[in-house]
């Protein structure tokens, strides 16, 4: 038992730690019509524009 | 069902959303969940303002954006645009955002379905359709 909690622990610990780091990245996701999309991460020079226009209605 | 009572849909399924307000093609408010007007306008603006943005960068001739998400550190502003309505959203940090995203997508299908159906004649109207045939 404490083997498999101790296992669930290892591997879940990661994946839990990403999650929460890519929660509070800052970043913009688009959809378009036609079912495409794109993702800019914060850094990217097209990103900053948005993300400061975001900013005012937060 | 009016655009007021699909918001309080939206903010009853999604408990992410913190303030959501739905504007029409022209960018006149139908419906918001912010009481100050200020408030409801600067999120307007901001959303609005995103998409143009987005669209101008992005965009081309044969596609345009209909969704957007914009994940902060103190927050979420996503903007969703379908059959001449926009919803402008505000969440918590670190939503689920394909959920938000689809909540609201079903919040402005349902309303937009609802405004192209014809109003059922009141009774009033019906009685004075029948005495003009006559």
């Amino acid at each position: 038992m404490r083997r498999t909690v101790g296992l669930l622990v290892l591997l879940g610990a990661p994946l839990y730690f990403r999650r929460r780091r890519d929660a509070r990245r800052e970043r913009v996701q688009l959809g378009f019509d036609d079912g495409s999309s794109v993702t800019l991460e914060d850094g990217a020079p097209e990103a900053e524009r948005l993300l400061a226009l975001a900013r005012r209605a937060l | 069902m009016d655009a007021a009572s699909a918001l309080a849909d939206l903010t009853e399924i999604s408990s992410q959303v913190e303030a959501a307000v739905i504007v029409d093609s022209e960018g006149a408010v139908l419906a918001s969940t912010i009481a100050e007007e200020t408030g409801t306008e600067r999120l307007v603006r901001a959303g609005l303002a995103l998409v143009e943005a987005a669209d101008s960068q992005f965009g081309t001739g044969s596609r345009t954006v209909t969704e957007l998400e914009v994940a902060l550190r103190g927050g979420s502003v996503f903007v969703a645009r379908q059959d001449g309505l926009a919803l402008v959203a505000r969440t918590s940090a670190g939503p689920s955002s394909g959920l938000v995203l689809y909540d609201l997508g079903t919040c402005l299908r349902t309303l937009a379905e609802a405004r192209s159906k014809p109003k059922p004649k009141s009774r009033s109207a019906k009685k004075a359709a029948t005495t003009a045939d006559a």
